[in-house]
């Protein structure tokens, strides 16, 4: 089974990336499944059902999404398995910029939309930094230099990742991920792989139920800002 | 240059003489929030001082910023940022929706201009996206694009990030919060011009003869009007885009001088594809392919005589804008505003 791993900042096109790409991959029905990481609700599950992709949801709650993600993704890659999936897309909104749910020699692609501003790139952290492709939608509404900006923004920031023009809605530029798709490396499992990135540090009162404000309060790994001196 | 070509001097060099000689590394600080140290030591000088946590926020530590950095400065070495040269693009025919195959061979050279034309849905957009993404026989259409006589190689076509083709659309807006002058700066440093003020000043002089409005280097892109808008579009994709292949779906008559448009773009040696419903704008191309029910039935070449009676079109519709401009302008129209027509 190939494993992909797509993330993306909310609401920038990758329940729609994602559709497009299986519909370019030409597989049989059944045949490629998608796990949705997400926070509190979401309704894609919805959009894959409807056309038929064998698909799991789940939520993340008060979990750091992203240590979430780690902690259930090799459960998902079991899942796929035992569905008899050819190719398992894992999907995960980065809520924080720096979430990068990418695995060692598994293929990740970011998605960011152009509406979301040109310096977005700039501002996105790992995310965008360990991806292979960077998948830019909404590009159809922008102009050609804005567009053009907005790539050399990304490469600014990732100089080797593949950057492709995705439009969710035609599925325009989807032939060209699902290619990058076909030539993910087969894998049984994720056992003993790494992540790219480390995750964020989260172990501080509030983690565990804290909702008290005041230094008192405060245990584990807390970090204070140095306001200027008035 | 490889990344490795570049370690010896971002290791050994001051900062302000590398930031002098890549203007472009104050990017590359800014995003790692190196910017404002101080430019008389090295960078390994200057990351002593840095927080290690802060540059972990980053996924790097002091080592792999040297090697960062030279991976960014090969990344933009002028080499890799040059588009090859096209000298032509073909279309072979594919299909139609029910199957029938299309008997087609169009070669289309940089400064010639075809149109695209036929009814609502019949796939006039289809085929625009198959020259997009340089088609193999693997799009619905199973069309092939061949550049320069060729199968473009796989990495041409799967990382040139869309390099080859640039596009324009009617439901194309700017959304960035910038003046023109600030806005054709910021794509002119994009495409690495080093002294970009000749350039963004040539492009805002084009753009302002396109339209019908004139505006000020200092106007918001998002407050122009639509023929602002297409106007300045056109004029940067000529002038300072690199993609020798314009896509354009249909472009309005509304405030903008659409025939010096056109020769603005075949001036510049572009490609250009022209999906229309517009006579004037059909007419104008070198050659138009007619599509119907999914497929190309038919290319045609402009006539001697339609050459000639494009005049009589473009007569008739500058009767029409003259109309407009007096109802615009709060007159009357009278039985004079419309010259009497010998036939018909």
């Amino acid at each position: 089974m190939k494993l992909i791993t797509v993330a993306g900042p909310p609401s920038s096109g990758k329940t729609s990336v994602i559709l497009k790409t299986i519909e370019a991959l030409g597989q049989p029905a059944g045949s490629v499944g998608v796990v949705k990481f997400d926070s509190l609700t979401s309704f894609d599950h919805q959009r894959y059902d409807e056309e038929q992709i064998p698909n799991q949801t789940a939520f993340a709650g008060k979990i750091c999404p992203d240590h979430f993600f780690v902690s259930n993704v090799e459960g998902a890659v079991e899942w796929g398995l035992k569905k008899g999936l050819s190719v398992l897309v894992t999907e995960s909104a980065g809520l924080c910029n720096r979430c990068s749910p990418y695995v060692n020699g598994i293929l990740s692609v970011c998605v960011i939309d152009n509406l979301s501003g040109i310096n977005t790139p700039r501002k996105i952290g790992p995310m965008l930094k360990y991806a292979d492709i960077v998948v830019v939608t909404k590009g159809d509404i922008v102009s050609q230099a804005e567009r053009e900006v907005f790539a050399f923004n990304i490469r600014e920031v990732n100089a080797s990742a593949t950057v492709l023009f995705v439009n969710g809605i035609t599925g325009q530029g989807a032939v060209m991920l699902a290619r990058h798709w076909q030539d993910a490396p087969e894998i049984q499992t994720l056992r003993d792989r790494k992540l790219r990135f480390t995750m964020p540090a989260a172990i501080c009162s509030y983690c565990t139920g804290e909702t008290r404000i005041g230094e008192i309060y405060q245990m584990g790994m807390v970090r204070r800002v140095e306001f200027d001196d008035v | 240059m490889k990344p490795i070509d570049y370690v010896a001097e971002v290791s050994s060099v001051p900062l302000g003489e590398i930031l002098r000689r890549y203007p472009l590394v104050a990017d590359y600080l800014a995003n790692i929030r190196l910017n404002g140290v101080d430019e008389t030591r090295t960078l390994p000088e200057v990351l002593e001082d840095i927080d290690e946590d802060m540059l972990e926020e980053f996924g790097l530590d002091r080592e792999e910023v040297i090697y960062h950095l030279s991976a960014f400065l090969a990344a933009f070495s002028p080499v890799k940022s040059s588009v090859d040269e096209i000298s032509s693009i073909t279309i072979l025919g594919g299909r139609d929706k029910v199957g029938r195959p299309e008997m087609v061979e169009l070669t289309v050279t940089p400064g010639e201009v075809v149109s695209i034309v036929g009814p609502t849905g019949s796939g006039k957009s289809r085929l625009l996206e198959d020259i997009e993404c340089l088609a193999q026989r693997d799009t619905p259409t199973a069309r092939q694009i061949l550049i320069n006589g060729s199968v473009p190689d796989v990495n041409k076509r799967f990382t040139s990030g869309g390099k080859l083709v640039a596009q324009l659309s009617q439901n194309m807006n700017f959304v960035v919060d910038l003046t023109v002058q600030e806005f054709l700066e910021m794509h002119a440093k994009s495409r690495m011009i080093s002294d970009s003020a000749p350039v963004v000043e040539k492009c805002f002089a084009v753009a302002n003869a396109l339209a019908g409005e004139k505006f000020t280097p200092g106007t918001k892109v998002t407050q122009l009007s639509g023929g602002q808008s297409r106007s300045l579009m056109i004029a940067d994709t000529a002038l300072l885009s690199s993609s020798p292949i314009i896509l354009i779906d249909e472009l309005e008559n509304a405030g903008l001088d659409r025939r010096e448009a056109i020769k603005l773009l075949i001036g510049n040696e572009k490609i250009v594809f022209i999906s229309t419903h517009d006579p004037l704008l059909a007419l104008r191309a070198n050659k138009r392919i007619v599509i119907r029910n999914g497929g190309i039935a038919k290319v045609i070449e402009t006539t001697a005589e339609e050459e000639q009676t494009l005049r009589k079109i473009e007569a008739i519709d500058s009767i029409l804008l003259d109309i407009r401009n007096q109802i615009r302008g709060g007159g009357f129209v009278t039985k004079d505003s419309v010259p009497e027509f010998q036939e018909r």
